[in-house]
């Protein structure tokens, strides 16, 4: 009796979730899954087996290599903004978590400090955005400051609508997810390892080397995951910072949806989750998450 | 191997903000020497230790290090190794790479690496075990490869933090004769910081007795136990009663005192507690003035003539164990 209950228990108590999960997304992934196999029209959606849309989605791209087809530039240009954003909010994440457990003796300090780092996420996304026009915008308040001080003689172009806002707006949005889980995970480490590494002649950069890298590595991973499936996925920050001008993964989704184009759409979004699964996989076999959890 | 060498503290002083945790201590400890800093919480032995290591600046004073003075220098080039309370293991390295740690950091070259980190291994029996992690092995077996990777550096010093309190009793026992036979075979000086006189007692050629920051006494186990300089190192060290006599303060060793029942010369005092403890048994008394003693009565004298809770019995104790004390500082 009590072998039987407590052989069932845990997946009681892990159901609510699972159906949870499994309504709201395995579901609709496999809706999505089916749906980029179905055929359209310019006004009707047909259910059926056939790979159009993925064969369309790459129209040419094979055949016109080396040269790049537009979808296979959209990717490139995603996956160059990810890989920039990632890096950024990686080193800072590290940066200000490292100094968050190891430079900040008190632990209230620790605590407020922390905060602050979330207070970017006390409006919402939209809002954040559009602050940032007036300041970077041809009349923004930076131009006029570098205009005021002389240090340019004709107002930047390149500030808003161009790579740079889409990299700074992103990095703006995402560094928070880095801060956390490295600072989970860097709060665990022992000071006294800290110590013990002084004691056998380690300098600063070697113990942050083979000591508090390594250690913080979970936290490195999950937060990379957050930061990666949010910047392959976006379509609002590219769009908005990039002055529409600027393509992504996202927005091709994005304008294929609002064209009522749902089985091309869909066959991108799976193009996308397996590209987006293949990074989070690579990044696993370094670093075995469970350890965190 | 490194030269062992003589260290010295001159009136060297700890202070936090306005705490001073170390108050202007002299101590020299000759090369070879096992050495106990003793005293009850809070009274400056990690402090002194640390600052020893190189862990914790010196805010006055010298240390002196065979003919160096090393107060500015980092613990890698004193030449001094600490082993911490909690072992410090690097979770992510294995026993082996643990124990090579202070070599890579040195930049010695892999092979090299491995062979000195083996030989260390080997010193403390631990070689088997080379590869595990340092979650899968028990705190005994952390405690060795701790005690590997702080020798693998060659120290002339070895610095240990109540190295043994995250060990069961039995397992306490035998690490620290283990700990003694190292410090014998390699001939450097361990100074080890406890709270247990016990522990200080089995292992020290020089116990320090300290006591908010200062230092109260040192001496051998013998002439700590037998000549107990003032009322705290006789309450500290245990086994001594701590009684006033002619406007003095005296102390009687518990071992030294007699009883007999009521009647006779000597102090009448009933007795409180009986606790047997195998070879010996301790009774606990009171006299009528208030005063608590504690007579440690071998197992066979005391069941010859055995008393029970609430007796009144005469205390006895000879003129010349009888052992003047200074006020306590
Ligand atoms: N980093 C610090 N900042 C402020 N005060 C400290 C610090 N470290 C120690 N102290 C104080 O200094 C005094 C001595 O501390 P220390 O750690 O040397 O004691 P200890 O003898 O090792 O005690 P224990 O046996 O409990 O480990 C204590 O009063 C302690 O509160
Ligand atoms: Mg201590």
């Amino acid at each position: 009796m009590l072998e039987m209950k407590s052989r069932w228990a845990p997946y009681w108590q892990a159901a609510p979730l699972a159906i949870v999960l499994l309504i709201f997304f395995v579901l609709p992934l496999l809706v999505t899954l089916a749906v980029s196999f179905w055929t359209y029209t310019g006004y009707s959606i047909e259910p059926a087996m056939v790979s159009d849309n993925y064969a369309s989605a790459f129209d040419k791209c094979l055949a016109s290599l080396p040269d790049l087809c537009t979808t296979f530039r959209t990717y490139l240009s995603t996956l160059k903004f990810c890989l920039i954003v990632w890096l950024i909010t990686l080193v800072l994440g590290f940066t200000v978590a490292y100094f968050l457990v190891f430079e900040v003796k008190s632990n209230n300090m620790r605590l407020i400090l922390a905060l602050i780092t979330t207070i970017p996420f006390w409006t919402s996304n939209v809002i954040r955005m559009i602050s940032w026009i007036p300041l970077l915008g041809r009349n923004g308040v930076v131009n006029q400051w570098l205009l005021s001080v002389g240090l340019i003689s004709e107002p930047l172009d390149w500030l808003l609508y161009s790579n740079f806002s889409v990299v700074l707006a992103l990095v703006h949005l995402n560094t928070v997810f880095m801060i956390v889980p490295i600072l989970n995970s860097m709060s665990r480490i022992d000071k006294s390892l800290v110590e013990a590494a002084y004691d056998t002649g380690a300098s600063g950069w070697q113990t942050l080397w083979n000591v508090i890298i390594p250690l913080s590595k979970t936290g490195i991973a999950i937060g990379s995951i957050f930061v990666i499936t949010v910047v392959m996925g976006d379509f609002i920050s590219i769009g908005l910072m990039g002055g529409q001008q600027i393509a992504s993964a996202g927005k091709v989704i994005e304008s294929q949806i609002n064209a009522l184009q749902f089985p091309i759409a869909a066959a991108n979004a799976v193009v996308l989750l397996a590209i987006v699964l293949m990074i989070i996989w690579t990044l696993l076999r370094f670093v075995d998450i469970r350890k965190e959890l | 191997m490194a030269r062992p060498a003589d260290l010295e503290l001159a009136s060297v002083t700890k202070r936090y903000g306005d705490t001073t945790a170390v108050d202007s201590i002299n101590l020299k400890i000759k090369a070879g020497t096992y050495c106990c800093l003793l005293g009850p919480s809070g009274c400056g032995k990690s402090s002194t230790l640390r600052m020893i290591a190189g862990h914790e600046a010196v805010s006055d004073g010298d240390i002196v290090l065979g003919h160096d003075i090393v107060n500015k220098l980092p613990p890698a080039k004193r030449g001094t190794a600490m082993m911490f309370q909690s072992y410090a293991l690097f979770p992510h390295l294995s026993v082996r790479d643990n124990v090579a740690f202070s070599l890579k950091m040195k930049g010695v070259g892999k092979v090299d690496r491995s062979i000195k980190a083996t030989e260390a291994l080997k010193l403390v029996d631990m070689t088997r075990y080379a590869e595990r992690l340092p979650a899968q092995l028990s705190g005994g077996q952390q405690q060795r490869v701790a005690l590997a990777r702080a020798l693998v550096t060659d120290p002339q010093l070895l610095l240990l933090d109540e190295p043994l309190s995250a060990l069961d009793p039995f397992l306490k026992i035998k690490v620290r004769a283990e700990l003694k036979r190292f410090q014998r075979e390699l001939g450097i000086s361990f100074i080890h910081v406890t709270h247990s006189q016990e522990e200080a007692m089995a292992l020290a050629d020089l116990i320090v007795i300290m006591n908010n920051g200062k230092i109260e006494q040192m001496g051998t186990p013998r002439e700590i136990f037998n000549a107990p300089s003032t009322e705290f190192v006789a309450r500290f060290i245990g086994g001594h009663n701590v009684m006033p006599l002619e406007g003095r303060s005296i102390s009687v060793r518990a071992d030294r005192l007699s009883l007999s029942p009521g009647g006779g010369d000597g102090v009448a005092a009933s007795v409180r507690e009986v606790e047997y403890q195998g070879t010996a048994v301790y009774v606990s008394l009171a006299t009528d003035a208030g005063i608590e003693m504690t007579a440690i009565v071998p197992e066979r004298a005391f069941y010859q003539q055995p008393f029970e809770t609430g007796d009144t019995v005469t205390v006895h104790w000879n003129p010349d164990d009888i052992h003047e004390l200074s006020a306590s500082a």
